[in-house]
């Protein structure tokens, strides 16, 4: 029997393609196979088998021309809010349905122009407003993982992956990518991350080219990369990272070699814990497993510092008046004229809304009802002014900690996967799984969650660290040395295709 | 201030939400209004405890990380792609988007 590739890591494969143990046609095959056969997950909207078999060939010929990259050749998955020139690029909503961009987005071709090979475009949730990938015109993603009950049996109920990036860490999880694309607005890589034991990254806000992703919240999106090790997510992120004069809020500032950061050496380092952190009803086993790594961190020579980030808890009703009113504002682009769908209507204005009444879920029309609201006359010192002064708040909080500190440790969200349906009709009880990603999300600063442990049913918990800005190097030292502290290496048990 | 703003905000009720829902050109059934009202009602209540923060004298963020905005030339650098531009178009006739009929 041939070996199976899918179970590498990227750094691993990396190693594999330029010793010529294998090709990037013979690992591509075997990621189509397997996309094939976990299809139940609902993970891809689009496979791309074509493109990758071609994109595959052109690595194999730079791998042989002595051109390869940390990229070239590697099987990825595409979230689908990242517009791929004549590929469907959706961002799961209907009202883009049919779209194919006639562009690239700047992420997407740095990638390409690594070598890196396009498997499909990734479910998630609608305009990535939602926590649980519930929320896609495309239905639901299922989590590789369910629970086990006490005498080890697997659960029949499914369980949501996180969201908004979804269909990016099933697919990964579940053995289907190497490693996937995300975005992250309130969380939506490093959540979903935590929910499928990955790692997610989310640089600084300006480290990746917005140009070409669909916007959300325009003042809190950002690329990262969603993958199996933190060895990987660097590997990835510098392929990712680039300034872009076609993204105004790109920043012009070298792009280090990441890898080189994973030193494994964090003695001296100074490593903060917010007691806001430390939430009412958040689970035993979580709470755990922050001590453990506090003490991990400490055994491997880290000097941990109590800290304060006093406005915390304001974040998320921060968030929740600032990513509506960005979304109102970049949503009002669905027209029914430019592209997507057009849904008829007695005059101009009934074509608008009629459009835009089918074309849009609930919890997008919710969010641009909101945004609507927060903007209008009348109301836009009250909340939108007010959120973005608490904003302010928020963010020397984190300065201040960073005079003393040079990342943070949190847990990545307060509670593991759930099943399917179970927050989906509570909009608040959904908002309130970003608690611990969306501070640094408004603060623009890098964060990154780790697998750390299980929780009592067997279902992955995630680490979260939060690094200054422009600081994704000790941010990626600390994680590595995490990683390898927590020895997780626990995988799902397959129940979906053919068990082989 | 504090008291001023809470003064402000009122719960929305079925007209604030056909109000909004006209302003973002989002058809809304009449029996659809009461529901959405209670959720947005639900949404805006949680965001109240925000008027709790002092914010007198504070800033507000206008960029995430510090850096100024970057000036270029202005000159035409790209362009030329109106094909591309329609392709995706739901109707596009002449060169142009196509529009149902706004002048009598």
């Amino acid at each position: 029997m041939t070996q199976d590739l899918t179970k590498l890591t990227l750094a691993a494969a990396r190693d594999g393609l330029t010793k010529g143990d294998f090709t990037s046609r013979e690992l591509t095959q075997q990621y189509l196979s397997a996309m094939e056969n976990g299809r139940e997950m609902n993970s891809f909207i689009v496979e791309t088998a074509d493109i990758a078999l071609h994109m595959a060939d052109k690595a194999d010929e730079m791998i042989a021309a002595g051109n390869a990259t940390g990229m070239t050749g590697i099987p990825i998955a595409v979230k689908d809010l990242f517009c791929t020139k004549d590929v469907h690029s959706c961002a799961a909503s209907h009202i883009l349905n049919g779209f194919k961009p006639k562009y690239e987005s700047t992420v997407t071709a740095n990638l390409w122009h690594d070598g890196a090979v396009m498997l499909g475009k990734t479910n998630m949730d609608e305009f990535a407003m939602g926590s649980s990938n519930e929320t896609s015109f495309y239905g639901p993603v299922k989590n590789p993982w369910r629970a086990l009950d006490d005498k080890g049996v697997l659960d029949t109920k499914d369980y949501v992956p996180g969201g908004s990036s979804g269909g990016s860490v099933a697919a990964v999880a579940a053995d289907m990518a190497m490693a996937a694309t995300g975005t992250d607005t309130g969380g939506s890589i490093r959540q979903p991350a935590a929910f499928t034991g990955l790692v997610g990254m989310k640089p600084t806000y300006g480290r990746c080219s917005r140009w070409g992703m669909i916007a959300f919240a325009s003042s809190l999106d950002q690329a990262g990369p969603i993958t199996k090790t933190v060895r990987d997510a660097a590997i990835m992120m510098e392929s990712m990272a680039s300034y872009d004069v076609k993204d105004s809020t790109s920043v012009e500032r070298i792009v280090p070699n990441y890898e080189h950061a994973l030193t494994g050496d964090i003695r001296g380092m100074k490593i903060g814990i917010p007691k806001e952190y430390r939430m009412d009803g958040m689970p035993m086993e979580i709470e755990k497993l922050w001590q453990d790594a506090i003490g991990w961190m400490k055994a491997a020579g880290a000097e941990i510092i109590d800290i304060s980030l006093p406005h915390t808890k304001y974040a998320l009703p921060t968030y929740y008046i600032v990513a509506p009113a960005e979304a109102s504002s970049n949503l009002a682009r669905y027209d029914g004229v430019k592209y997507g769908l057009r849904v008829e209507g007695d005059s101009l204005d009934g074509m608008y809304k009629n459009t835009r009444a089918e074309g849009f879920g609930d919890e997008v029309k919710r969010r641009i009802l909101i945004g609507t609201y927060v903007l209008s006359a009348g109301y836009y010192d009250a909340y939108y002014l007010k959120a973005q002064k608490i904003r302010t708040l928020i963010a020397q909080d984190f300065a201040k900690a960073y005079a003393q500190v040079d990342v943070i440790l949190t847990p990545t969200a307060p509670s593991a996967a759930f099943a399917m349906g179970e927050k989906s009709d509570d909009p608040i009880a959904m908002y309130l799984n970003d608690i611990f990603t969306v501070p640094a999300s408004l603060a623009g600063l890098p964060a990154i969650s780790v697998p750390a442990g299980l929780s009592k049913n067997a279902m992955p918990l995630g680490l979260h660290l939060i690094g200054r800005a422009f600081d994704e190097e000790t941010l990626l030292r600390a994680a590595h040395v995490l990683e390898h502290a927590a020895g997780f290496t626990a995988k799902p048990k397959v129940w979906w295709g053919e068990k082989s | 201030m504090e008291e001023q703003e809470r003064a402000e905000k009122m719960s929305v009720d079925k007209k604030i939400v056909a109000k909004i829902a006209d302003l973002a050109r989002i058809n809304v059934p009449e029996e659809q209004l009461e529901p959405l009202a209670g959720e947005l009602n639900n949404i805006l209540d949680w965001i109240e405890q925000l008027s709790e923060v002092n914010t007198d004298g504070v800033a507000p963020m206008t960029s995430v990380v510090a850096f100024t905005l970057p000036f270029r030339a202005d000159k035409v650098t790209d362009g030329g792609y109106r094909d591309e531009i329609l392709a995706n178009a739901p109707s596009a006739d002449h060169g142009f988007f196509a529009v149902p009929k706004v002048i009598e």
